[in-house]
């Protein structure tokens, strides 16, 4: 369904990807794990076109990502939310939900969205009239996620939904991520959370230095010894 | 007591039109953060516009409010599209030169056109007054002026806090790049937002026509008014801007009857350094981090 193959990218003559292969199939939870530094979160920015590739090829469901802008690519049903919640401070948790589905095709299913997103965060719709940026971390997180689900996302791409979250929260946020991808959602997650994202996945990657290093089943990743010793301290 | 109520009202009055310019420059700016150095310039063209309309078709200048704002607005639209998009990632000296140069272009081009010398748009309620009761009166001009001004306003918080397209600028206000994640074309939303400013200190202009002096200059002194006027409310802050001009608007109209006209800047100018002084992110602006 979205497939990167041979990615390479620089910051100016900083090369901070070299060819990175990855796909996701549809259905799966898909993670991408590794250290800071590592090259997830500049992935996830070529596949959202946020920032554009030096060589290598981007597709979804048959379409070249490379030529697309940011917006086209949310279009076509890829939504990233991104890393550090980036909600609107200023807007109420409702106008949020509403920029979510601002994409035309998605605003017929707004309300349904909205009730739907609701009933995955309740407290969401206690706060509904409360500006973004006066919430916690963790509710801003849930406005987050919401917040792409208002868009239809065929692919939900997050990155690192997890980070400064309290270990409650955390696997609240992870039990989220699995119903969500029950109703239907694929998804890419990019974590350094390594033990709790590999348990939830299907299949995984781990990156370091740019580069994939090593990929497989998400449980058979959790028993790899480089794993282990590298992300687990085991 | 009426002299003071007096000054008080065309204080408002003439500080509804600065909000309304202020407004459009803090838009731009918010959305791009770019400062348009020639947004006086834009509202000089906006009273030229104006002078023709009136001077050739025969219309009133607060009507012609209906044809100068969509125009000025696609004028706008066009400077933002052919050159402040290509500088918005470049440095802000660059971005500077650039608007003040578009600034330069259009004075000049109205000297050529026009020639330097000041016109006046006179119509046949230009000096009337109004009697408000209480040996208060007002000036028919600035009256109208003002309630097309509130008019203007209204439908403008209306459009940003209410429409789609509204949230979506201010999204891209506020976050550009999260702004990108949810579909919205942000280059999009900067050529709406240039031809919205543009489009109001278009109207501005339109506005004053009929009690101001019109020349190819005069942009430059609104540029600094509304530079103020946005600093002071908050940079991007749409109510700190309408605050601003208001609140400029009074001072300058009380400090032009208790001091004098000469010092009325003056007074201005120290009260934009109080203001900074003590909130330094203005009235409704929020500190960057």
């Amino acid at each position: 369904m979205l497939r990167v193959e041979k990615l390479n990218f620089a910051y100016g003559d900083l090369k901070v990807l070299w060819d990175v292969d990855l796909e996701v199939n549809e259905g799966e939870i898909v993670t991408v794990v590794g250290a800071n530094g590592a090259g997830k979160s500049t992935t996830l920015k070529n596949i959202s076109g946020l920032v554009k590739p030096a060589s290598g090829s981007l597709s979804f469901q048959g379409r070249d990502l490379t030529r697309m802008q940011p917006h086209q690519v949310v279009e076509a049903g890829l939504v990233q939310v991104p890393e550090g919640r980036r909600i609107f401070p200023e807007m109420t948790v409702m106008e949020n939900l509403r920029m979510g589905s601002y994409v035309k095709a998605t605003r017929a299913d707004r309300q349904k969205n909205i009730d739907w997103v609701f009933e995955l965060f309740p407290r969401l719709r206690e706060r509904e009239r409360q500006l973004g940026g006066t919430m916690s971390g963790g509710e801003q997180q849930m406005l987050a996620i919401a917040r792409g689900l208002m868009a239809n996302p065929k692919v939900l791409l997050l990155d690192e939904p997890s980070l400064g979250l309290s270990p409650l929260l955390v696997k609240n946020i992870f039990d989220i991520i699995i119903g969500i991808n029950r109703q239907g959602v694929t998804i890419l997650l990019v974590e350094q959370n390594v033990y709790q994202s590999l348990r939830v996945s299907h299949r995984a990657y781990v990156m370091e230095t740019g580069r994939v290093v090593l990929t497989g089943k998400g449980d058979e990743l959790l028993n790899n010894d480089h794993v282990k010793k590298a992300f687990l301290g085991m | 007591m009426a002299v003071f109520m007096q000054s008080f009202l065309s204080g408002i009055l003439i500080g509804g039109v600065y909000a309304l310019i202020g407004i459009g420059l803090t838009l731009i700016f918010g959305v791009m953060r770019i400062i348009n150095f020639g947004h006086g310039d834009i509202l000089m063209v906006g009273m030229y516009l104006t002078y023709v309309l009136f001077t050739w078709l025969h219309i009133d200048p607060f009507v012609s409010v209906l044809i100068t704002f969509p125009l000025m607005f696609l004028f706008g639209g066009f400077l933002q599209k052919v050159f402040i998009n290509r500088v918005l990632h470049a440095v802000a000296q660059n971005q500077i030169l650039l608007t003040i140069g578009l600034g330069l272009v259009m004075s000049n081009t109205a000297m050529l056109i026009f020639t330097s010398d000041y016109k006046i748009l006179t119509t046949s309620y230009s000096s009337s007054t109004l009697q408000v009761g209480g040996g208060v009166t007002v000036s028919t001009p600035l009256l109208i002026s003002f309630a097309i001004t509130a008019a203007v306003t209204a439908a403008l918080y209306w459009f940003l806090l209410k429409t789609d397209t509204g949230q979506a600028i201010r999204a891209t206000a506020q976050d550009r790049e999260a702004a990108q994640l949810m579909g919205i074309n942000v280059k999009r939303m900067s050529i709406l937002a240039f031809g919205l400013g543009s489009a109001l200190a278009g109207t501005a202009g339109a506005l004053i026509s009929p009690t101001y002096y019109i020349f190819p200059q005069v942009g430059g002194g609104f540029t600094l008014k509304a530079f103020v006027i946005t600093v002071l409310g908050g940079m991007g802050s749409v109510v700190g801007a309408t605050l601003g001009g208001i609140l400029i608007g009074i001072t300058e109209s009380l400090s032009a009857v208790y001091i004098s006209s000469g010092w009325k800047d003056v007074v201005v100018f120290v009260l934009f350094l109080l203001v900074l002084l003590f909130r330094p992110s203005g009235l409704m602006g929020k500190s960057r981090t």
